[in-house]
């Protein structure tokens, strides 16, 4: 075998997954999405038709589809942002624990962060169960003044946070807040200890206030560590699905779908329209793709890829 | 206030915020393992029940005798296992070659593939769904697990080997060099000398696939038809929609499907998370 052709049979099988089970069923999918796919056409008897634009043009007359995108937006920027700041200051937090004591909260942390998603739905939608739920019960303790005052309201006997749209969100920016801080607390921790000891001494000497350490020293270094947080965590929050699957069971409240679920639902639900459904796949995958090209680019330049 | 008190005040508040932290995170999955063994006289309640005083194993025996659609939970178990288990023995042989690909050697294309690395991982893998699924039909693998497992190989390889190929290129050349001169071949300077030296970066990538498609819920959604082949995250939405949701089996299913995990994150956490953040930042 000579020598140049190595990497290129390492590469055989990797390629081959990559380009058959990625690149190829992305050009599918944007195929799709000018087709009309019929269930004769899912069996394998009949070919997709071609309709152009129209599954496109239906999908922005469709007040589903804008209050997806709306959902999807809105939920990704939330939790992302409240996912980065707890998981943040968790991180800075275990920092300056004695080691005994940040172990102990890393296994804690640690145990959130390994619940699959669909378990992470089913124990969340268990804590807001209406009737035996324990959040209820939590909120009947509080002094009804003080919750009325705060909440709107005294008496939580049965609210039902699963029926409407906007409740559903609130459990579910919770849920996955809860299972992703981990994660930025345990990766703000490393990158902190990699910081060396002296940079905050001499700050210390200089006077400096800790917020102004923060900016100044702490947020400079880790800014490469949180790009990549950040970028993570867009990927994951724009695509949320197992979780509200769960607390939605299934496919059922249309008002609360986010992109993933409503194309889901357009395709797997019958009648089956995949091509309405890939339509809106290609619109999550565009505005992912914008988002992270920023990201993209920089990661481009800055590994030793040539 | 002294500076000794302050300095001991200071150290209260921190460790309090600390337990706090660690109540919160816990409390849920606490909450779910206790449920599994209350007496349903203390699930369905309005009151708090901190510890089933009521302690049964009623709810883990009824998952795994009568379990749910029509199967014990361990046909579930099974199949997530198996699924989980081939994406990695296959995943991980994949990447490896790949990573030592890219990381060893310099040749025409390589940074067009680095790039497309990249890029394919950045879209929503939940976009794919539906030509997969057409795919997979169209192959004859509907209703397969085999499907399924091909499938996760393709989600999970491409940050496989963006991953892997940090700890190949971690491994010193003069190590293969030397065992090049005493006369080693290709074949086994790869086997003796490179793999044992990547084997905690293959284990950290393994980890990360199995637990990516033992977690996944909707290509198994789509791709099993016949009770017999669901998966468990596809078994657990069989317990919702029945007359009144038996909460007490559904958390005991979701302790089931949860405990293997956090014993994998618990066994590797330092790496992985070192992992995943070198992976990305700088390679």
């Amino acid at each position: 075998m000579p020598s140049w052709s190595i990497p290129y049979v390492l590469l055989v099988p990797g390629i081959l997954v990559i380009a058959g089970l990625l690149l190829y069923p992305m050009i599918q999918m944007v195929t799709m999405s000018f087709q009309s796919i019929s269930l004769r056409v899912i069996r394998g008897v009949a070919e997709p038709k071609w309709v152009g634009l129209e599954n496109y043009t239906k999908l922005f007359d469709n007040d589903i589809f804008w209050s997806s995108l709306r959902n999807t937006i809105v939920f990704a920027a939330v939790t992302v942002a409240l996912t980065l700041i707890l998981g943040t200051a968790v991180g800075v937090l275990l920092n300056r624990l004695s080691r005994r004591m940040s172990t102990f909260v890393i296994i804690g942390i640690m145990s959130a962060w390994a619940v699959p998603p669909v378990a992470q739905g089913t124990i969340w939608r268990w804590l807001f169960d209406a009737e035996a739920g324990i959040i209820n019960w939590a909120l009947n303790l509080l002094p009804d003044g003080l919750s009325t005052l705060v909440l709107g309201r005294a008496d939580w006997t049965a609210q039902p946070w699963l029926n409407d749209a906007w409740s559903v969100y609130i459990v579910l920016v919770l849920t996955v807040v809860w299972a992703s801080f981990p994660f930025v607390a345990v990766s703000v921790l490393a990158g902190l200890r990699g910081i060396p000891a002296e940079l905050y001494e001499a700050a210390r000497v200089d006077g400096s206030t800790p917020w102004h350490t923060f900016r100044k020293i702490t947020f400079p270094l880790l800014k490469p560590v949180f790009a990549v947080l950040t970028i993570l965590s867009i990927i994951w929050d724009f695509k949320v699905l197992s979780q509200l699957y769960v607390l939605l069971n299934g496919p059922t409240n249309r008002e609360a779908f986010n992109l993933s679920l409503f194309s889901f639902a357009e395709a797997f639900k019958a009648p089956p329209k995949m091509g309405s459904g890939a339509a809106i796949a290609v619109v999550l995958t565009i505005i992912l793709l914008v988002v992270t090209a920023f990201y993209t680019r920089q990661m481009v330049k800055q590994e030793d890829l040539t | 206030m002294t500076p000794l008190a302050r300095k001991r005040l200071n150290k209260i508040t921190l460790n309090t915020a600390g337990v706090l932290v660690f109540l919160f995170a816990v409390f849920p999955v606490y909450w779910m393992v206790s449920t599994s063994f209350k007496a349903n006289d203390q699930i369905f309640t309005t009151d708090f029940i901190p510890f089933p005083t009521h302690f049964t194993f009623e709810h883990i025996d009824t998952v795994l005798t009568d379990g749910v659609a029509g199967n014990s939970i361990w046909v579930y178990m099974r199949n997530s296992a198996i699924v989980a288990l081939g994406t990695v023995l296959i995943g991980s042989a994949f990447a490896l070659l790949a990573a030592t690909a890219v990381a060893r050697f310099r040749f025409k294309g390589r940074t067009s593939f680095l790039i497309t690395l990249l890029i394919v991982q950045m879209i929503p893998t939940e976009a794919l769904l539906i030509p997969l699924f057409l795919n997979v039909r169209r192959l004859g693998l509907y209703d397969n697990l085999l499907g399924l497992i091909v499938i996760q190989v393709g989600l999970t390889l491409p940050f496989g080997i963006w991953m892997l190929r940090t700890f190949v290129a971690a491994v010193p050349k003069s190590l293969e060099e030397a065992a090049w001169i005493d006369g080693a071949s290709r074949f086994t300077t790869f086997w003796k000398v490179l793999f044992p030296l990547v084997a905690p970066g293959l284990v950290a990538t393994s980890i990360f696939s199995f637990i990516t498609a033992w977690n996944d819920l909707i290509f198994a959604l789509v791709l099993m038809n016949d009770s017999t082949g669901y998966t468990m995250p596809v078994a657990l939405q069989f317990f919702f929609g029945q007359r009144g949701t038996d909460w007490g089996a559904i958390m005991a299913t979701s302790t089931l499907m949860t405990l293997p995990v956090i014993a994998f994150f618990l066994l590797v956490q330092r790496r992985m998370v070192s992992g995943l953040v070198a992976g990305a930042v700088k390679g």
